[in-house]
C-alpha cells in the first residue's frame, strides 16, 4: 500500500510518496530528502541529534511518523542559514567552541533555536542548561553550548528590537 | 518494527470503530508508542492516527471554575499556558519536571495517561514479563530491581507507573473523559490506572476501542494554587523519570490546613493518593512535624518489592518535604529546575 504525504520542508513544498508507514520524520529527511545534516544517534528520543522544528516547535524526528505529519513544516539545519550568512545560533556556536567533533550540533543548533522563540530562559544559564537537557553531547562541550545560547539570544534579541523600531 | 495498517480517521466515532479490532494501537504523538514498537516491545498491526481529529487539542475553562483539557494537547502547551499554570501550578511544575523539551512540544496529555513503564525488564524482549507476556514470569524480582514498586506491587509485576504529570492530577481529583462504542463515560483518574495484582497486562480501566478525550480539572482544585509543589528525585538533574516524586497541594486559612491534597509517583503502578496522610492534615496547625507524620501514614503499608528499601525512606521524605515546600508557598514563577530537590526554598540559583 502507498502513502502520499505532503510537507514544507526548510521553505520548499515535497510531496512524498511512502511506500511503508513505518518511515519516521528523521529517515525521510535523510534517506529519501537527502538533508542528511539531522543526525541519528540514539533513534530513541533520548540524546536530541535528530532534533528539528515542526510547526514552530522543536522536537525529536526520530519518534515522529512522517505520515502522521502530513501538511506539517519542518524547519532543519540545512534551512536555518540565509545564502551565505549563517544563523546568529550557528555563528555563536563557533565563536564560544560550542563543539567538538560536531556529530550533535546540528541537533543543539535547532534545539537551541526552539529555546530561544520559547523565550522562557531568559538571559539565565540555570534555565538554558535545563531547557537544552534534551540534548546530550559526549564530547562535553556544555559550557561552550550555554555561552553561545545566551549570546545569541542577546544577538536575536537585538535584531527583533531593531525590526521593532 | 512490525508493520502495520495506517489508519486516520476523520472522526471520533470512525477513530473508535478503527480501534476496536484486535492488535489495532491509537497513534497520538508517538513518542512512546514508536519508541516500543522499534523495540519489538508493542506490535499492533494497525495504527489509528489520531492527531487530525478535530477539538480534541483544546484548553476551555468551564463555567463555575473548572477546566477541561483535549487529549492531543501538548505537554509543554499546557504547561506554558498562563492562566493553567496560574491556577495549577503543581500540574505546570510535575509537566515541566518530566523528560525534555523535544519531548514535552509533541507528548499529549492523553498519551501521558497511556504511557508504558519503563521497567528495563519490560522493554527487554529477552527478559520474562508478565506485563508483556502474561504468564511468563517476571525478571524483575529476582533483578535489578532498586527502583520498582513499594507499593501495590504483586508477585506478578512490580512495576511503576513513570508520569509525572498524573501525579498532581490524581491529587487533584481529575477526571477522564472517555469514548467508547457505548457512548460517553468518565472515572476519576484514581480509578483510571489498576494495580497489577495477577493480571499486570491489564493495565488501566479503558475497554478495547475506548479512547481518552479530554482530563478535567475541577473548581476546587484551583483552590490549593497558593500553596502547591511538585517534587521529585532523579538519577541526574534533568531529563530523567522519577525515582521518588510527590505532589503536595494544601488550603492554608490562617495558621491553619483547611484542606490538604497530598500523591506520590514512581512507587506504585498508579500514580498514588495517600488519603490517610490528608485525613491527618486536614483541620491542622501547619507544622513540620505534622508533615513527617502524614508522611508516615503515606507509607505504612509500604513493602519493598526488592533492592529498593531505600525509596520508602526517600518517599517519606520527599512527601514531608513537598507539603513543607507547598505551606511555604507556591513561587511566582517555576523555578529553574522543575520539582528539584536541590532547590532552595528560597528560589536562589543553584550551581552559581
Amino acid at each position: 500500500m502507498a502513502f502520499s504525504t505532503t510537507l514544507t520542508v526548510n521553505g520548499v513544498r515535497r510531496t512524498i510518496q511512502l511506500d511503508d508507514p513505518r518511515v519516521t520524520l528523521l529517515d525521510l529527511l535523510r534517506e529519501r530528502l537527502e538533508l542528511t545534516g539531522t543526525k541519528k544517534g540514539c533513534d530513541r528520543g533520548q540524546c536530541g541529534a535528530c532534533t528539528v522544528i515542526v510547526d514552530g516547535r522543536r522536537v525529536n524526528s526520530c519518534l515522529a511518523l512522517a505520515i502522521s505529519h502530513d501538511g506539517a513544516d519542518v524547519l532543519t539545519i540545512e534551512g536555518v542559514a540565509q545564502s551565505n550568512r549563517l544563523h546568529p545560533v550557528q555563528e555563536a556556536f563557533i565563536a564560544h567552541d560550542g563543539l567538538q567533533c560536531g556529530f550533535c550540533t546540528p541537533g543543539q543548533i535547532m534545539s537551541a533555536i526552539g529555546l530561544i522563540q520559547e523565550g522562557e530562559a531568559g538571559d539565565d544559564p540555570e534555565r538554558v542548561r535545563e531547557g537544552m537537557s534534551g540534548n546530550l553531547c559526549r564530547c562535553g562541550a556544555y559550557q561552550g553550548i550555554t555561552e553561545a545560547v545566551l549570546e545569541a539570544q542577546k544577538t536575536l534579541g537585538a535584531v527583533s528590537r531593531r525590526k521593532v523600531a | 518494527m512490525k508493520t502495520f495498517d495506517y489508519v486516520r480517521p476523520a472522526t471520533v466515532r470512525e477513530a473508535v470503530a478503527a480501534a476496536s479490532e484486535p492488535g489495532a494501537a491509537y497513534l497520538a504523538a508517538g513518542t512512546n508508542l514508536l519508541d516500543l514498537m522499534k523495540g519489538g516491545v508493542s506490535r499492533p498491526s494497525r495504527l489509528v492516527d489520531i492527531n487530525h481529529l478535530p477539538d480534541l487539542d483544546h484548553i476551555e475553562d468551564l463555567a463555575g471554575g473548572g477546566v477541561r483539557i483535549g487529549a492531543l494537547v501538548r505537554n509543554a502547551e499546557l504547561a506554558r499556558d498562563r492562566g493553567f499554570a496560574r491556577r495549577f501550578p503543581a500540574v505546570a511544575e510535575a509537566l515541566l519536571s518530566g523528560a525534555s523539551a523535544q519531548l514535552r512540544n509533541a507528548a499529549t496529555v492523553g498519551g501521558n495517561l497511556l504511557q508504558r513503564t519503563r521497567c528495563a525488564y519490560f522493554y527487554d524482549v529477552a527478559s520474562a514479563c508478565n506485563k508483556r507476556d502474561p504468564g511468563s514470569g517476571c525478571d524483575a524480582r529476582g533483578g535489578d530491581n532498586r527502583l520498582h514498586a513499594a507499593l501495590g506491587w504483586s508477585k506478578s509485576c512490580i512495576a511503576t507507573h513513570p508520569s509525572d504529570f498524573c501525579v498532581p492530577l490524581v491529587a487533584l481529583d481529575a477526571v477522564v473523559e472517555i469514548e467508547g462504542k457505548a457512548g460517553r463515560r468518565e472515572m476519576p483518574l484514581e480509578k483510571f490506572h489498576r494495580l497489577p495484582g495477577d493480571a499486570p497486562e491489564r493495565e488501566t480501566m479503558l475497554e478495547p476501542g475506548e479512547m481518552i478525550v479530554a482530563v478535567r480539572l475541577p473548581a476546587e482544585a484551583a483552590g490549593f494554587a497558593a500553596h502547591a509543589r511538585y517534587l521529585k528525585v532523579r538519577e541526574r538533574t534533568s531529563y530523567a523519570f522519577a525515582v521518588v516524586s510527590a505532589a503536595a497541594a494544601l488550603r492554608v486559612e490562617g495558621d491553619r490546613i483547611a484542606d490538604a491534597r497530598l500523591a506520590l509517583g514512581g512507587v506504585a503502578a498508579k500514580p498514588w493518593r495517600a488519603r490517610e496522610a490528608e485525613v491527618i492534615l486536614t483541620g491542622t496547625r501547619v507544622d513540620g512535624a505534622l508533615f513527617h507524620r502524614a508522611a508516615e501514614a503515606a507509607l505504612a503499608d509500604a513493602k519493598p518489592s526488592g533492592d529498593n528499601g531505600f525509596k520508602i525512606e526517600l518517599a517519606r521524605r520527599i512527601a514531608a518535604r513537598a507539603l513543607s515546600l507547598a505551606a511555604a508557598g507556591t513561587p511566582e514563577r517555576v523555578p529553574a529546575l522543575p520539582a528539584s530537590p536541590f532547590a532552595p526554598v528560597s528560589g536562589d540559583v543553584i550551581h552559581a
